[in-house]
Protein backbone atom coordinates (compact mmCIF):
# COMPACT_ATOMS: atom_id res chain seq x y z
CA UNK A 1 0.00 0.00 0.00
CA UNK A 2 2.70 2.48 0.98
CA UNK A 3 4.57 1.77 -2.24
CA UNK A 4 1.45 2.34 -4.33
CA UNK A 5 0.89 5.64 -2.57
CA UNK A 6 4.51 6.64 -3.15
CA UNK A 7 4.18 5.80 -6.83
CA UNK A 8 1.10 8.00 -7.03
CA UNK A 9 2.93 10.80 -5.21
CA UNK A 10 5.99 10.72 -7.45
CA UNK A 11 4.03 10.51 -10.70
CA UNK A 12 1.74 13.35 -9.65
CA UNK A 13 4.80 15.46 -8.84
CA UNK A 14 6.09 14.99 -12.38
CA UNK A 15 2.73 15.99 -13.78
CA UNK A 16 2.81 19.10 -11.58
CA UNK A 17 6.22 20.12 -12.89
CA UNK A 18 5.17 19.53 -16.48
CA UNK A 19 1.97 21.55 -16.45
CA UNK A 20 3.40 24.49 -14.52
CA UNK A 21 6.43 24.98 -16.73
CA UNK A 22 4.16 26.12 -19.55
CA UNK A 23 2.22 28.80 -17.70
CA UNK A 24 3.15 32.34 -18.81
CA UNK A 25 4.42 34.82 -16.25
CA UNK A 26 1.33 36.99 -16.78
CA UNK A 27 -0.73 34.36 -15.05
CA UNK A 28 1.61 33.49 -12.19
CA UNK A 29 -0.38 35.27 -9.50
CA UNK A 30 -3.70 33.60 -10.37
CA UNK A 31 -1.82 30.35 -10.81
CA UNK A 32 -0.41 30.58 -7.31
CA UNK A 33 -3.78 31.34 -5.85
CA UNK A 34 -5.46 28.62 -7.92
CA UNK A 35 -2.99 25.93 -6.94
CA UNK A 36 -3.23 27.17 -3.39
CA UNK A 37 -6.95 26.43 -3.54
CA UNK A 38 -6.13 22.90 -4.69
CA UNK A 39 -3.99 22.41 -1.60
CA UNK A 40 -7.17 23.04 0.37
CA UNK A 41 -7.92 19.41 -0.48
CA UNK A 42 -6.99 18.87 3.18
CA UNK A 43 -10.67 19.60 3.67
CA UNK A 44 -11.25 15.96 2.74
CA UNK A 45 -9.07 14.85 5.64
CA UNK A 46 -10.76 17.36 7.91
CA UNK A 47 -14.19 15.96 7.09
CA UNK A 48 -12.99 12.49 8.00
CA UNK A 49 -11.52 13.74 11.27
CA UNK A 50 -14.63 15.70 12.23
CA UNK A 51 -16.71 12.59 11.64
CA UNK A 52 -14.85 10.71 14.39
CA UNK A 53 -17.08 10.84 17.41
CA UNK A 54 -14.94 8.40 19.38
CA UNK A 55 -12.75 11.26 20.54
CA UNK A 56 -14.21 14.70 21.24
CA UNK A 57 -10.78 16.27 21.07
CA UNK A 58 -10.17 14.80 17.62
CA UNK A 59 -13.58 15.98 16.59
CA UNK A 60 -13.00 19.59 17.58
CA UNK A 61 -9.54 19.63 16.07
CA UNK A 62 -11.14 18.28 12.92
CA UNK A 63 -13.82 20.94 13.09
CA UNK A 64 -11.32 23.78 13.25
CA UNK A 65 -9.37 22.17 10.40
CA UNK A 66 -12.59 21.88 8.42
CA UNK A 67 -13.38 25.59 8.80
CA UNK A 68 -9.84 26.67 7.90
CA UNK A 69 -9.56 24.33 4.91
CA UNK A 70 -12.98 25.40 3.63
CA UNK A 71 -11.92 29.06 3.81
CA UNK A 72 -8.81 28.09 1.87
CA UNK A 73 -10.83 26.28 -0.80
CA UNK A 74 -13.72 28.72 -1.20
CA UNK A 75 -11.64 31.87 -0.79
CA UNK A 76 -8.92 30.52 -3.06
CA UNK A 77 -11.16 29.64 -5.97
CA UNK A 78 -13.24 32.82 -5.72
CA UNK A 79 -10.23 35.11 -5.55
CA UNK A 80 -8.64 33.33 -8.50
CA UNK A 81 -11.86 33.68 -10.45
CA UNK A 82 -12.00 37.40 -9.63
CA UNK A 83 -8.49 37.86 -10.94
CA UNK A 84 -8.99 35.83 -14.10
CA UNK A 85 -12.24 37.53 -14.91
CA UNK A 86 -10.23 40.68 -15.53
CA UNK A 87 -7.96 39.23 -18.17
CA UNK A 88 -9.72 40.33 -21.30
CA UNK A 89 -8.65 40.87 -24.85
CA UNK A 90 -8.86 44.40 -26.18
CA UNK A 91 -12.49 45.38 -26.65
CA UNK A 92 -13.23 45.41 -30.41
CA UNK A 93 -14.30 49.06 -30.68
CA UNK A 94 -11.25 50.78 -29.32
CA UNK A 95 -9.84 53.90 -30.83
CA UNK A 96 -6.48 54.57 -32.37
CA UNK A 97 -3.79 52.56 -34.01
CA UNK A 98 -1.88 51.26 -31.05
CA UNK A 99 -1.35 47.88 -32.54
CA UNK A 100 2.12 48.54 -33.90
CA UNK A 101 3.68 45.95 -31.61
CA UNK A 102 2.34 42.67 -32.89
CA UNK A 103 1.70 41.42 -29.39
CA UNK A 104 1.94 37.77 -28.73
CA UNK B 1 -18.34 1.61 -2.32
CA UNK B 2 -14.72 2.41 -1.75
CA UNK B 3 -14.06 1.81 -5.44
CA UNK B 4 -16.66 4.42 -6.33
CA UNK B 5 -15.13 6.92 -3.95
CA UNK B 6 -11.67 6.31 -5.33
CA UNK B 7 -12.99 6.78 -8.86
CA UNK B 8 -14.49 10.09 -7.74
CA UNK B 9 -11.08 11.09 -6.33
CA UNK B 10 -9.48 10.12 -9.63
CA UNK B 11 -11.97 12.33 -11.48
CA UNK B 12 -11.19 15.18 -9.09
CA UNK B 13 -7.45 14.78 -9.63
CA UNK B 14 -7.91 14.74 -13.39
CA UNK B 15 -9.96 17.94 -13.18
CA UNK B 16 -7.24 19.61 -11.06
CA UNK B 17 -4.65 18.72 -13.69
CA UNK B 18 -6.74 19.86 -16.65
CA UNK B 19 -7.71 22.99 -14.73
CA UNK B 20 -4.14 24.01 -13.98
CA UNK B 21 -3.13 23.14 -17.53
CA UNK B 22 -5.76 25.50 -18.89
CA UNK B 23 -4.16 28.27 -16.91
CA UNK B 24 -1.45 28.49 -19.54
CA UNK B 25 -3.44 31.04 -21.51
CA UNK B 26 -5.52 33.99 -20.33
CA UNK B 27 -8.27 32.91 -22.72
CA UNK B 28 -8.86 29.54 -21.06
CA UNK B 29 -7.65 30.26 -17.54
CA UNK B 30 -10.98 31.17 -16.02
CA UNK B 31 -12.68 28.04 -17.31
CA UNK B 32 -9.71 26.06 -16.04
CA UNK B 33 -10.04 27.45 -12.55
CA UNK B 34 -13.72 26.53 -12.55
CA UNK B 35 -12.95 22.98 -13.67
CA UNK B 36 -10.55 22.71 -10.78
CA UNK B 37 -13.26 23.96 -8.40
CA UNK B 38 -15.66 21.34 -9.76
CA UNK B 39 -13.00 18.72 -9.04
CA UNK B 40 -12.82 19.94 -5.45
CA UNK B 41 -16.59 19.75 -5.12
CA UNK B 42 -16.57 16.16 -6.40
CA UNK B 43 -13.86 15.21 -3.89
CA UNK B 44 -15.80 16.78 -1.01
CA UNK B 45 -19.10 15.20 -1.96
CA UNK B 46 -17.47 11.78 -2.37
CA UNK B 47 -15.92 12.10 1.08
CA UNK B 48 -19.18 13.18 2.65
CA UNK B 49 -20.90 10.22 1.07
CA UNK B 50 -18.31 7.71 2.18
CA UNK B 51 -16.83 8.73 5.53
CA UNK B 52 -18.19 7.24 8.72
CA UNK B 53 -20.06 10.37 9.59
CA UNK B 54 -21.63 10.35 12.98
CA UNK B 55 -21.79 14.08 13.47
CA UNK B 56 -23.46 15.53 10.38
CA UNK B 57 -24.35 18.85 12.00
CA UNK B 58 -20.82 19.60 13.00
CA UNK B 59 -19.62 18.91 9.49
CA UNK B 60 -22.39 20.94 7.90
CA UNK B 61 -21.64 23.77 10.34
CA UNK B 62 -17.92 23.68 9.60
CA UNK B 63 -18.45 23.70 5.86
CA UNK B 64 -21.01 26.51 6.09
CA UNK B 65 -18.86 28.66 8.38
CA UNK B 66 -15.79 28.18 6.20
CA UNK B 67 -17.75 28.96 3.05
CA UNK B 68 -19.21 32.18 4.43
CA UNK B 69 -15.84 33.37 5.72
CA UNK B 70 -14.17 32.38 2.45
CA UNK B 71 -16.70 34.31 0.38
CA UNK B 72 -16.43 37.37 2.62
CA UNK B 73 -12.65 37.39 2.35
CA UNK B 74 -12.63 36.83 -1.40
CA UNK B 75 -15.18 39.51 -2.16
CA UNK B 76 -13.69 42.15 0.08
CA UNK B 77 -10.03 41.84 -0.79
CA UNK B 78 -8.66 44.45 -3.16
CA UNK B 79 -6.62 43.53 -6.18
CA UNK B 80 -3.59 45.30 -4.75
CA UNK B 81 -3.78 43.02 -1.71
CA UNK B 82 -3.76 39.78 -3.68
CA UNK B 83 -0.26 38.71 -2.66
CA UNK B 84 -1.00 38.86 1.05
CA UNK B 85 -4.38 37.23 0.50
CA UNK B 86 -2.70 34.24 -1.14
CA UNK B 87 -0.21 34.09 1.74
CA UNK B 88 -2.98 34.12 4.34
CA UNK B 89 -5.10 31.46 2.61
CA UNK B 90 -2.01 29.35 2.22
CA UNK B 91 -1.32 29.62 5.96
CA UNK B 92 -4.83 28.38 6.73
CA UNK B 93 -4.31 25.36 4.48
CA UNK B 94 -1.10 24.52 6.32
CA UNK B 95 -2.81 24.87 9.70
CA UNK B 96 -5.61 22.57 8.56
CA UNK B 97 -3.12 19.83 7.64
CA UNK B 98 -1.40 20.07 11.01
CA UNK B 99 -4.76 19.99 12.83
CA UNK B 100 -5.91 16.90 10.95
CA UNK B 101 -2.71 15.14 12.00
CA UNK B 102 -3.25 16.21 15.62
CA UNK B 103 -6.81 14.93 15.45
CA UNK B 104 -5.47 11.55 14.36
CA UNK B 105 -3.04 11.53 17.29
CA UNK B 106 -5.76 12.38 19.77
CA UNK B 107 -7.86 9.50 18.49
CA UNK B 108 -5.01 7.20 19.43
CA UNK B 109 -4.53 8.74 22.86
CA UNK B 110 -8.27 8.65 23.52
CA UNK B 111 -8.45 4.97 22.58
CA UNK B 112 -5.42 4.18 24.70
CA UNK B 113 -7.05 5.83 27.72
CA UNK B 114 -9.57 3.02 27.68
CA UNK B 115 -7.02 0.41 28.58
CA UNK B 116 -4.71 -1.88 26.74
CA UNK B 117 -3.83 0.04 23.63
CA UNK B 118 -3.69 -2.76 21.09
CA UNK B 119 -7.23 -4.01 21.50
CA UNK B 120 -8.57 -0.46 22.09
CA UNK B 121 -7.06 0.70 18.81
CA UNK B 122 -8.67 -2.19 17.01
CA UNK B 123 -12.04 -1.49 18.65
CA UNK B 124 -11.91 2.05 17.26
CA UNK B 125 -10.86 0.94 13.82
CA UNK B 126 -7.36 2.32 14.28
CA UNK B 127 -4.38 0.64 12.69
CA UNK B 128 -1.45 -0.29 14.90
CA UNK B 129 1.03 2.54 15.11
CA UNK B 130 3.77 1.70 12.66
CA UNK B 131 6.69 3.60 11.21
CA UNK B 132 4.66 4.87 8.25
CA UNK B 133 2.00 6.41 10.49
CA UNK B 134 4.50 7.96 12.85
CA UNK B 135 6.56 9.51 10.07
CA UNK B 136 3.61 10.84 8.10
CA UNK B 137 1.81 12.23 11.15
CA UNK B 138 4.90 14.01 12.43
CA UNK B 139 5.69 15.36 8.96
CA UNK B 140 2.13 16.64 8.58
CA UNK B 141 2.43 18.55 11.84
CA UNK B 142 5.91 19.85 11.05
CA UNK B 143 5.23 21.03 7.50
CA UNK B 144 1.73 22.25 8.27
CA UNK B 145 2.79 24.36 11.24
CA UNK B 146 5.83 25.82 9.44
CA UNK B 147 3.57 26.72 6.53
CA UNK B 148 1.09 28.37 8.89
CA UNK B 149 3.45 30.63 10.82
CA UNK B 150 5.71 31.27 7.81
CA UNK B 151 2.76 32.31 5.66
CA UNK B 152 1.48 34.73 8.25
CA UNK B 153 4.90 36.34 8.62
CA UNK B 154 4.94 36.72 4.82
CA UNK B 155 1.41 38.13 5.07
CA UNK B 156 2.62 40.71 7.61
CA UNK B 157 5.61 41.65 5.52
CA UNK B 158 3.51 42.04 2.39
CA UNK B 159 0.96 44.34 3.96
CA UNK B 160 3.53 46.27 5.95
CA UNK B 161 2.50 45.16 9.45
CA UNK B 162 5.95 43.61 9.83
CA UNK B 163 9.05 45.41 8.59
CA UNK B 164 9.88 44.50 5.02
CA UNK B 165 13.55 44.71 5.86
CA UNK B 166 15.35 41.51 6.67
CA UNK B 167 15.05 41.08 10.44
CA UNK B 168 17.68 39.16 12.35
CA UNK B 169 19.36 39.02 15.71
CA UNK B 170 22.77 37.76 16.79
CA UNK B 171 22.85 34.00 16.89
CA UNK B 172 19.67 33.62 14.88
CA UNK B 173 21.19 31.05 12.52
CA UNK B 174 22.31 29.06 15.56
CA UNK B 175 18.83 29.15 17.11
CA UNK B 176 17.28 28.10 13.80
CA UNK B 177 19.72 25.21 13.46
CA UNK B 178 19.12 24.08 17.04
CA UNK B 179 15.37 24.16 16.54
CA UNK B 180 15.74 22.17 13.35
CA UNK B 181 17.70 19.57 15.33
CA UNK B 182 14.96 19.46 17.97
CA UNK B 183 12.45 18.92 15.19
CA UNK B 184 14.44 15.99 13.80
CA UNK B 185 14.69 14.53 17.29
CA UNK B 186 10.94 14.96 17.79
CA UNK B 187 10.30 12.98 14.61
CA UNK B 188 12.79 10.30 15.62
CA UNK B 189 11.67 9.94 19.25
CA UNK B 190 8.35 8.12 18.68
CA UNK B 191 10.02 5.99 15.99
CA UNK B 192 12.63 4.80 18.45
CA UNK B 193 10.05 4.27 21.19
CA UNK B 194 7.87 2.31 18.80
CA UNK B 195 9.73 -0.93 19.28
CA UNK B 196 7.77 -3.62 17.58
CA UNK B 197 4.61 -3.48 19.62
CA UNK B 198 3.22 -0.34 18.02
CA UNK B 199 0.78 0.04 20.83
CA UNK B 200 1.83 3.15 22.69
CA UNK B 201 0.60 6.50 21.45
CA UNK B 202 2.21 8.42 24.36
CA UNK B 203 5.56 9.22 22.69
CA UNK B 204 3.78 10.27 19.52
CA UNK B 205 1.52 12.66 21.44
CA UNK B 206 4.49 14.26 23.19
CA UNK B 207 6.43 14.45 19.95
CA UNK B 208 3.67 16.11 17.95
CA UNK B 209 3.08 18.69 20.69
CA UNK B 210 6.77 19.61 20.80
CA UNK B 211 6.94 19.57 17.02
CA UNK B 212 3.96 21.89 16.74
CA UNK B 213 5.57 24.54 18.94
CA UNK B 214 9.02 24.15 17.39
CA UNK B 215 7.60 24.29 13.87
CA UNK B 216 5.63 27.47 14.58
CA UNK B 217 8.79 29.20 15.79
CA UNK B 218 10.79 27.76 12.89
CA UNK B 219 8.31 29.13 10.37
CA UNK B 220 8.79 32.62 11.80
CA UNK B 221 12.58 32.35 11.96
CA UNK B 222 12.82 31.04 8.41
CA UNK B 223 10.79 33.83 6.83
CA UNK B 224 11.60 36.87 8.94
CA UNK B 225 15.24 37.27 7.76
CA UNK B 226 14.10 37.42 4.14
CA UNK B 227 13.53 40.85 2.60
CA UNK B 228 10.07 41.95 1.56
CA UNK B 229 11.07 42.05 -2.10
CA UNK B 230 11.66 38.32 -2.01
CA UNK B 231 8.29 37.50 -0.44
CA UNK B 232 6.78 36.30 -3.75
CA UNK B 233 9.36 33.53 -3.90
CA UNK B 234 8.68 32.72 -0.26
CA UNK B 235 4.90 32.63 -0.73
CA UNK B 236 5.32 30.36 -3.72
CA UNK B 237 7.61 28.08 -1.74
CA UNK B 238 5.22 28.03 1.23
CA UNK B 239 2.47 27.18 -1.22
CA UNK B 240 4.57 24.23 -2.20
CA UNK B 241 4.92 23.27 1.49
CA UNK B 242 1.18 23.43 2.02
CA UNK B 243 0.84 20.98 -0.87
CA UNK B 244 3.43 18.70 0.71
CA UNK B 245 1.62 18.97 4.04
CA UNK B 246 -1.60 17.90 2.32
CA UNK B 247 0.24 15.00 0.69
CA UNK B 248 1.69 13.95 4.06
CA UNK B 249 -1.82 14.01 5.53
CA UNK B 250 -2.86 11.87 2.56
CA UNK B 251 -0.25 9.28 3.56
CA UNK B 252 -1.61 9.34 7.13
CA UNK B 253 -5.18 8.74 5.97
CA UNK B 254 -4.18 6.59 2.98
CA UNK B 255 -6.18 8.96 0.83
CA UNK B 256 -5.09 9.20 -2.80
CA UNK B 257 -6.98 12.43 -3.50
CA UNK B 258 -4.88 14.22 -0.91
CA UNK B 259 -1.67 12.67 -2.19
CA UNK B 260 -2.23 13.52 -5.85
CA UNK B 261 -3.37 17.09 -5.21
CA UNK B 262 -0.69 17.66 -2.63
CA UNK B 263 2.02 16.42 -4.98
CA UNK B 264 0.68 18.62 -7.80
CA UNK B 265 0.76 21.72 -5.64
CA UNK B 266 4.07 20.77 -4.06
CA UNK B 267 5.79 20.34 -7.41
CA UNK B 268 4.20 23.37 -9.01
CA UNK B 269 5.14 25.64 -6.11
CA UNK B 270 8.77 24.61 -6.29
CA UNK B 271 8.92 25.09 -10.06
CA UNK B 272 7.26 28.47 -9.79
CA UNK B 273 9.75 29.56 -7.12
CA UNK B 274 12.56 28.48 -9.37
CA UNK B 275 11.15 30.39 -12.34
CA UNK B 276 10.98 33.51 -10.17
CA UNK B 277 14.51 33.09 -8.89
CA UNK B 278 15.77 32.66 -12.45
CA UNK B 279 14.07 35.94 -13.33
CA UNK B 280 16.16 37.65 -10.64
CA UNK B 281 19.27 35.73 -11.58
CA UNK B 282 19.61 34.37 -8.06
CA UNK B 283 19.50 30.89 -6.67
CA UNK B 284 16.70 29.71 -4.44
CA UNK B 285 19.23 29.14 -1.68
CA UNK B 286 20.47 32.72 -2.03
CA UNK B 287 16.92 33.97 -1.54
CA UNK B 288 16.23 31.72 1.44
CA UNK B 289 19.45 32.49 3.26
CA UNK B 290 18.21 36.05 3.13
CA UNK B 291 19.90 39.25 4.11
CA UNK B 292 19.40 40.71 0.64
CA UNK B 293 18.95 44.44 1.04
CA UNK B 294 20.50 44.65 4.50
CA UNK B 295 24.19 44.90 3.71
CA UNK B 296 23.67 46.80 0.50
CA UNK B 297 25.06 50.11 1.69
CA UNK B 298 28.64 49.95 0.38
CA UNK B 299 27.65 49.01 -3.13
CA UNK B 300 25.20 51.81 -3.66
CA UNK B 301 26.48 54.74 -1.63
CA UNK B 302 28.95 55.57 -4.37
CA UNK B 303 26.49 56.86 -6.91
CA UNK B 304 24.61 59.16 -4.57
CA UNK B 305 27.49 61.46 -3.72
CA UNK B 306 27.89 64.65 -5.72
CA UNK B 307 25.15 63.91 -8.20
CA UNK B 308 22.07 65.97 -8.63
CA UNK B 309 18.59 64.98 -9.49
CA UNK B 310 16.59 66.85 -12.07
CA UNK B 311 12.93 67.31 -11.28
CA UNK B 312 10.39 67.77 -14.01
CA UNK B 313 7.14 69.68 -13.80
CA UNK B 314 3.86 67.97 -14.71
CA UNK B 315 3.32 70.24 -17.73
CA UNK B 316 6.78 69.45 -19.14
CA UNK B 317 6.19 65.75 -18.60
CA UNK B 318 2.78 66.01 -20.26
CA UNK B 319 4.32 67.60 -23.37
CA UNK B 320 6.98 64.89 -23.52
CA UNK B 321 4.36 62.18 -23.42
CA UNK B 322 1.81 63.78 -25.70
CA UNK B 323 4.27 64.51 -28.54
CA UNK B 324 6.24 61.28 -28.38
CA UNK B 325 6.24 58.66 -31.13
CA UNK B 326 6.44 55.78 -28.71
CA UNK B 327 5.96 55.73 -24.95
CA UNK B 328 6.75 52.79 -22.70
CA UNK B 329 5.14 52.59 -19.28
CA UNK B 330 7.07 50.70 -16.59
CA UNK B 331 4.82 49.99 -13.61
CA UNK B 332 6.17 48.89 -10.25
CA UNK B 333 5.02 48.38 -6.71
CA UNK B 334 4.42 52.13 -6.31
CA UNK B 335 1.57 51.79 -8.79
CA UNK B 336 -0.05 49.16 -6.59
CA UNK B 337 0.47 51.12 -3.37
CA UNK B 338 -1.05 54.26 -4.85
CA UNK B 339 -3.88 52.28 -6.49
CA UNK B 340 -3.00 54.13 -9.67
CA UNK B 341 -3.93 51.44 -12.20
CA UNK B 342 -7.10 53.21 -13.37
CA UNK B 343 -5.47 56.61 -13.73
CA UNK B 344 -2.58 55.25 -15.77
CA UNK B 345 -5.08 53.66 -18.09
CA UNK B 346 -6.87 56.99 -18.47
CA UNK B 347 -3.57 58.70 -19.18
CA UNK B 348 -2.59 56.09 -21.75
CA UNK B 349 -5.98 56.35 -23.46
CA UNK B 350 -5.54 60.10 -23.78
CA UNK B 351 -2.05 59.78 -25.20
CA UNK B 352 -3.09 57.01 -27.58
CA UNK B 353 -5.91 59.18 -28.85
CA UNK B 354 -3.22 61.62 -29.94
CA UNK B 355 -1.59 58.91 -32.02
CA UNK B 356 1.20 57.91 -29.66
CA UNK B 357 2.18 54.24 -29.53
CA UNK B 358 2.08 53.05 -25.92
CA UNK B 359 3.40 49.80 -24.53
CA UNK B 360 3.66 48.53 -20.99
CA UNK B 361 6.91 46.85 -20.01
CA UNK B 362 6.43 44.27 -17.27
CA UNK B 363 9.48 43.07 -15.39
CA UNK B 364 9.14 39.49 -14.12
CA UNK B 365 9.42 40.58 -10.49
CA UNK B 366 7.73 43.98 -10.71
CA UNK B 367 5.41 44.43 -7.77
CA UNK B 368 5.28 41.98 -4.94
CA UNK B 369 4.41 38.91 -6.92
CA UNK B 370 5.07 37.71 -10.45
CA UNK B 371 2.19 38.81 -12.59
CA UNK B 372 1.08 41.29 -9.91
CA UNK B 373 1.22 44.17 -12.40
CA UNK B 374 -0.65 42.15 -15.01
CA UNK B 375 -3.49 41.55 -12.56
CA UNK B 376 -3.68 45.22 -11.58
CA UNK B 377 -3.62 46.49 -15.15
CA UNK B 378 -6.15 43.88 -16.16
CA UNK B 379 -8.39 45.20 -13.40
CA UNK B 380 -8.16 48.62 -15.05
CA UNK B 381 -9.14 47.03 -18.37
CA UNK B 382 -5.77 47.40 -20.00
CA UNK B 383 -5.80 44.87 -22.85
CA UNK B 384 -3.16 42.26 -22.20
CA UNK B 385 -1.73 42.53 -25.70
CA UNK B 386 -0.38 45.95 -24.73
CA UNK B 387 1.70 44.35 -22.00
CA UNK B 388 5.18 43.18 -22.97
CA UNK B 389 7.56 41.01 -21.06
CA UNK B 390 11.13 42.09 -20.47
CA UNK B 391 12.70 40.11 -23.30
CA UNK B 392 10.12 41.27 -25.79
CA UNK B 393 10.60 44.94 -25.12
CA UNK B 394 14.18 45.43 -23.99
CA UNK B 395 15.51 46.15 -27.49
CA UNK B 396 12.86 48.78 -28.06
CA UNK B 397 13.92 51.28 -25.43
CA UNK B 398 16.51 52.79 -27.76
CA UNK B 399 13.69 53.67 -30.15
CA UNK B 400 11.44 54.99 -27.39
CA UNK B 401 10.95 58.71 -26.91
CA UNK B 402 9.69 58.66 -23.36
CA UNK B 403 9.57 56.07 -20.63
CA UNK B 404 7.21 56.58 -17.74
CA UNK B 405 8.48 54.73 -14.68
CA UNK B 406 5.77 54.48 -12.03
CA UNK B 407 7.01 53.44 -8.61
CA UNK B 408 9.55 50.97 -9.95
CA UNK B 409 13.14 51.08 -8.81
CA UNK B 410 15.40 48.04 -8.66
CA UNK B 411 14.03 46.55 -11.87
CA UNK B 412 15.22 49.61 -13.85
CA UNK B 413 18.55 50.12 -12.05
CA UNK B 414 21.38 50.07 -14.62
CA UNK B 415 23.82 49.09 -11.84
CA UNK B 416 22.53 45.56 -12.31
CA UNK B 417 24.22 45.65 -15.71
CA UNK B 418 27.25 47.80 -15.04
CA UNK B 419 28.37 47.69 -11.41
CA UNK B 420 29.79 44.34 -10.27
CA UNK B 421 29.93 45.61 -6.68
CA UNK B 422 26.19 46.18 -6.57
CA UNK B 423 24.14 43.57 -4.70
CA UNK B 424 21.72 43.42 -7.59
CA UNK B 425 24.48 42.97 -10.19
CA UNK B 426 23.47 40.34 -12.71
CA UNK B 427 19.73 40.70 -12.22
CA UNK B 428 18.09 41.15 -15.62
CA UNK B 429 16.59 44.64 -15.82
CA UNK B 430 14.52 46.74 -18.16
CA UNK B 431 16.95 48.91 -20.14
CA UNK B 432 15.06 52.09 -19.41
CA UNK B 433 18.28 54.13 -19.32
CA UNK B 434 18.64 53.66 -23.07
CA UNK B 435 15.47 55.58 -23.90
CA UNK B 436 15.65 59.21 -25.04
CA UNK B 437 13.72 60.55 -22.06
CA UNK B 438 12.77 59.02 -18.76
CA UNK B 439 10.12 60.33 -16.40
CA UNK B 440 10.19 58.74 -12.98
CA UNK B 441 7.18 59.03 -10.68
CA UNK B 442 8.36 58.39 -7.17
CA UNK B 443 7.40 59.40 -3.68
CA UNK B 444 10.88 60.37 -2.52
CA UNK B 445 14.51 59.59 -3.17
CA UNK B 446 14.36 56.59 -0.86
CA UNK B 447 16.10 53.49 -2.15
CA UNK B 448 14.20 50.51 -3.52
CA UNK B 449 13.49 47.27 -1.70
CA UNK B 450 17.01 46.05 -2.21
CA UNK B 451 18.26 49.22 -0.52
CA UNK B 452 20.45 50.11 -3.50
CA UNK B 453 20.84 53.61 -4.93
CA UNK B 454 19.65 53.95 -8.52
CA UNK B 455 21.90 55.70 -11.03
CA UNK B 456 19.01 56.03 -13.42
CA UNK B 457 17.58 58.84 -11.31
CA UNK B 458 20.74 60.90 -11.75
CA UNK B 459 21.00 60.66 -15.53
CA UNK B 460 20.65 63.98 -17.39
CA UNK B 461 17.81 62.59 -19.48
CA UNK B 462 15.84 61.53 -16.44
CA UNK B 463 13.26 63.83 -14.91
CA UNK B 464 11.83 63.06 -11.48
CA UNK B 465 8.23 63.83 -10.63
CA UNK B 466 7.93 63.41 -6.87
CA UNK B 467 4.69 62.62 -5.10
CA UNK B 468 2.06 59.96 -4.74
CA UNK B 469 1.84 58.09 -8.05
CA UNK B 470 -1.90 58.51 -8.39
CA UNK B 471 -1.86 62.24 -7.67
CA UNK B 472 1.03 62.75 -10.09
CA UNK B 473 -0.76 60.80 -12.80
CA UNK B 474 -3.97 62.75 -12.21
CA UNK B 475 -2.06 65.98 -12.72
CA UNK B 476 -0.51 64.59 -15.90
CA UNK B 477 -3.98 63.73 -17.15
CA UNK B 478 -5.16 67.29 -16.50
CA UNK B 479 -2.13 68.76 -18.23
CA UNK B 480 -2.55 66.56 -21.30
CA UNK B 481 -6.22 67.43 -21.53
CA UNK B 482 -5.24 71.10 -21.39
CA UNK B 483 -2.74 70.82 -24.24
Amino acid sequence: MVVTLLVVFVLASFVGVEIISKVPQTLHTPLMSGSNAVSGITVVGAIAATGMVDSPVAQWLGFVALVLATINVVGGYLVTDRMLQMFKKREPAKQGDTRAGDGR
Amino acid sequence: MSTLVNLAYLAAAALFIIGIKRMNSPATARAGNRLSAVGMLIAIVATLASARILSPWMIAGGLALGTVLGILLAVRVQMTQMPEMVAALNGLGGAASALVAWAEVSRYTAAQAEGFAGSAFARHGLAALDGRLVITITLSVLIGAVTFSGSFVAFGKLNGKISGNPVSFPGMRLVTSLLALVAVAAVAFPLVMLGDSGFDAGPLAVSTLVLGVVALVLGVLLVIPIGGADMPVVVSLLNSYSGLAAAATGFVLENQALIVSGALVGASGIILSKIMCDAMNRSLLNVLVGGFGGGAAEGGARSAAGLTVRTVTPDDAAVLLAYAGQVVVVPGYGLAVAQAQHVIRELVDLVQARGVRVKYAIHPVAGRMPGHMNVLLAEANVPYDQLFEMDEINDEFERTDAVLVIGANDVVNPAARTDPSSPIYGMPILNVDRARNVIVLKRSMAAGYSGVENELFYLPRTGMLFGDARKSLERLVQEIKAL
